[in-house]
């Protein structure tokens, strides 16, 4: 690791590039909060020689609401909601890491229907998560198309959510101890009839970008970002994956009822943005594989409780425990301190937007300002998420 | 003396005041073909609450911008930010008095061809006059006293200072080919031959389109503009009715480079094959009409690329300029220049190479299946660390 001695970002790190011509320095251009392609309210602080960039200092926090400290205010219960507005775009994966934690504090066993719904509402939840992922990244490097084919899938997925709970985005999907809701009638059957056409949906975004010159030219080799760093920065998820690992906390430390599935771990070779492209386009189908046997199993066990027999009032025992779901972005883990009361002494989160963002500065040195772009849209990050 | 005034005074301000209406409508037009257009590459609807179907969608956008506020920021120099949208659509509108629409028709017992003014050194003028236009961009962007801007006007002034020169070099072949320099007699001369310049000039039509594309700042070459990295490049802190210039001026801009290849590559207003006799029957579709269409596939060509291509990245774009499409355009020039000297037989001999050069290629490019992404590597049990 002599390569980085320092904390990459730092001023020290920073290679100087020759004496300054004719007294002109770099420039500093703010890129941010307000830019299209932020992806909400990221804030950059550039510096760039001309259009390279010689340092990113990433600056968040404009969406912060305190959420780590408002779980402290409320019941287990009306926890749920809250951890619905931290990655926006995959809030089941939310609320399922969270009840996670407090089933595992609480020391329940949830239903096997239960379980297969969770993960059927997790994969799902994925699926629509990589297809936002895959139209705004393409969106960045200047392809529009493919946004409005993905946006066509997301949409059907958020109508079965709707159909489901009620709610689009924050759903609110899952309870300490199971589902709040059974199934309604005929739901598994239209999402299995949905999800055998997917495998078509995703060759026409493949036909789009994954032979695209251009694609190819702006991705391959851009934000090379190594097994070794990634380890050493926490980085997880398909950035992790790209680079190599097939670290995948759905294998790795399983929960529910994955074992019982039969999937894999894309994991790609080159570690840059081309490879983190394959990865989730490989995750989407694998992703695909699973809600198929989801939707199986749910169809030859119509019955069962979807809910596991639960206190009128949860109060955990006093310690503490951490349990982490493999969310789209990575590894999302709640870390619970309980005092013995009805509220949470302490829930942290491990956000995998947040510590994927730190990757930014190191992956971005040297590289274009048109490269900046494709690296955020790269790692995939939510604000609500980084920020909470 | 009344004739004189008629055919030197009357007759082209009445032309000039058409075609300026007319393309500054038409761009109107356009912007509406385009969105129609991208919705139907793109699965979705499109502008269709206006008039019928969305007609007037671009009557209520062009009223809109001229009502628009117009915002100065208050570090601007004023006087260039000014005049920067001039700079840019007084040359993209100049050049349509050399855009030769059609051949010539009688009005009333007046017999007038259907362009502006045929110039001897058309083809000069048009490459001249369109490079002014770069001004405007490198102005507005520098005037704008955002960095934004400036990062949007330097790259804009590299593109197309770039891409003339290939274009330059494509035009050079058609030249040598059609033997002058005006518009006019390039398409005579094709009539001439019984040959569209397309034939022999496949590879400079390559040349010209790309560098044209270039020129005009679209996709995949948007990058002046590019509005995931710049905002909006060089026109971000434009505003209200200045704005409209540069859009004006870039469907404009876009018509002038279908006009050209139409001109140089496709026999301008002449139907397919204009000395095959038994063809003859599409001689009742009048030559403007077979102008408009061709114009209109080339328009059509640029919302396809803007409906496929992700964008270029700056240096890449500079990569392709200087070290493809330059010594293209060279080789292509001494080809070419070659085939010319045996005339009409040379020229024949060196489209029909070209041609079934093409059509193997597209052939063999169809018969490679797509690839598609499956696991790309089996997943191996990760160990849980303690």
């Amino acid at each position: 690791m002599s390569e980085h001695p320092l904390p990459p970002g730092t001023v020290a790190q920073v290679t100087e590039g020759g004496p300054p011509l004719f007294g002109l320095r770099e420039m500093e251009l703010n890129f941010g909060p307000q830019h299209p392609s932020t992806h909400g309210v990221l804030r950059l602080v550039l510096k760039v020689d001309g259009e390279k960039i010689i340092s990113a200092r990433p600056d968040v926090g404009y969406l912060h609401r305190g959420t780590e400290k408002l779980f402290e205010t409320e019941t287990y219960p009306m926890v749920v909601p809250h951890t619905d507005r931290m990655d926006y775009v995959a809030s089941a994966t939310n609320n399922h890491a969270f009840c996670l934690v407090a089933e595992k504090m609480l020391g329940l066993q949830v239903p096997k229907k239960g379980q297969y719904i969770r993960v059927l509402l997790d994969e799902l939840q994925r699926i629509s998560s990589h297809l936002l992922w895959l139209a705004t990244a393409a969106i960045d490097l200047g392809a529009i198309t493919p946004f409005f084919y993905t946006f066509r899938e997301r949409e059907v997925i958020l109508d079965f959510f709707e159909e489901y709970c009620g709610a689009r985005l924050t759903l609110n999907c899952m309870k300490i101890g199971g589902l709040p809701l059974d199934l309604t009638e005929g739901w598994v059957q239209r999402v299995a009839e949905f999800n055998a056409t997917l495998p078509a949906k995703y060759d026409e975004y493949e036909d789009l970008l994954t032979e695209n010159r251009i694609w190819k030219k702006r991705t391959i080799g851009i934000g090379v970002f190594t097994k070794e760093q990634c380890i050493e920065w926490g980085v997880t998820g398909p950035t992790l994956r790209a680079a190599g690992l097939a670290w995948d906390i759905r294998k790795a430390i399983p929960y529910e009822c994955y074992p019982e599935l039969d999937f894999e771990i894309p994991t790609g070779k080159n570690a840059d943005t081309y490879d983190r492209y394959i990865v989730r386009v490989a995750e989407l189908r694998q992703s695909q594989r699973i809600v198929a046997q989801c939707c199986d199993w749910l169809l030859k066990n119509p019955e069962g409780e979807v809910r596991a027999k639960v206190p009128r009032v949860m109060k955990p025992p006093a310690g503490d425990a951490y349990a982490a779901v493999e969310a789209p972005k990575g590894e999302l883990g709640f870390y619970l301190v309980s005092n013995g009361g009805n509220k949470p002494y302490r829930l942290h989160v491990r956000p995998p937007s947040f510590i994927n963002l730190q990757a930014l500065p190191e992956m971005a040195r040297g590289h274009l300002v048109s490269d900046l772009v494709a690296l955020i849209g790269t790692i995939d990050i939510v604000l609500g998420e980084v920020d909470r | 003396m009344s004739e004189s005034i008629l055919y030197y005074g009357v007759i082209p301000a009445i032309k000039a005041v058409v075609i300026v209406l007319v393309m500054a409508t038409a761009a109107g037009v356009l912007t509406l073909f385009e969105r129609r257009l991208l919705a139907l590459l793109q699965v979705r609807k499109g502008p269709n609450r206006v008039g019928w179907e969305g007609s007037l969608q671009w009557v209520a956008d062009t009223f809109k911008l001229l009502f628009k506020e117009d915002i100065v920021p208050a570090k601007a120099d004023k006087v260039v930010h000014y005049l920067a949208p001039l700079f840019i659509i007084i040359p993209a509108m100049t050049v349509f008095a050399v855009l030769p629409w059609g051949p010539e028709v009688s009005f009333f017992g007046i017999k007038t061809p259907l362009y502006a003014m045929d110039v001897n050194i058309g083809l000069l003028f048009v490459l001249a006059v369109t490079t002014i236009g770069i001004y405007g961009v490198i102005l507005a962007g520098w005037s704008s006293n955002s960095k934004y801007s400036l990062i949007g006007g330097l790259r804009s002034a590299a593109q197309l200072i770039s891409y003339e020169v290939p274009m330059g070099f494509a035009v050079a072949a058609i030249i040598v080919m059609g033997q002058t320099l005006s518009l006019v007699e390039i398409i005579e001369a094709q009539k001439r031959m019984g040959l569209w310049f397309i034939f022999p000039g496949l590879v400079a039509f390559f040349l010209y389109f790309v560098s044209g594309v270039a020129e005009t700042n679209r996709t995949p070459f948007d990058l002046p503009e590019a509005e995931s990295e710049l905002v909006a490049g060089f026109h971000t802190e434009y505003s209200g009715f200045k704005w409209s210039m540069f859009f004006l001026s870039e469907y404009a801009n876009m018509v002038t480079v279908s006009a050209i290849a139409t001109t140089l590559f496709f026999g301008g207003w002449l139907r397919p094959f204009p000395n095959v006799a038994f063809l003859s029957f599409l001689d009742f579709i009048p030559p403007i009409i077979w102008f408009l269409l061709k114009v209109s596939f080339f328009m059509f060509v640029y919302i396809w690329f803007r409906g496929t291509f992700p964008r270029y990245r700056f240096d890449q774009l500079m990569a392709l300029g200087w070290k493809f499409l330059i010594p293209l355009s060279l080789g292509n020039i001494v080809l070419v220049a070659i085939a010319a000297l045996w005339g009409k037989t040379g020229l024949t001999v060196l489209g029909t190479i070209l041609t079934i050069a093409f059509a193997a290629g597209i052939f063999l490019a169809f018969r490679v299946p797509p690839k598609r992404l499956t696991v790309i590597e089996k997943s191996r049990p990760t160990e849980v660390p303690a």
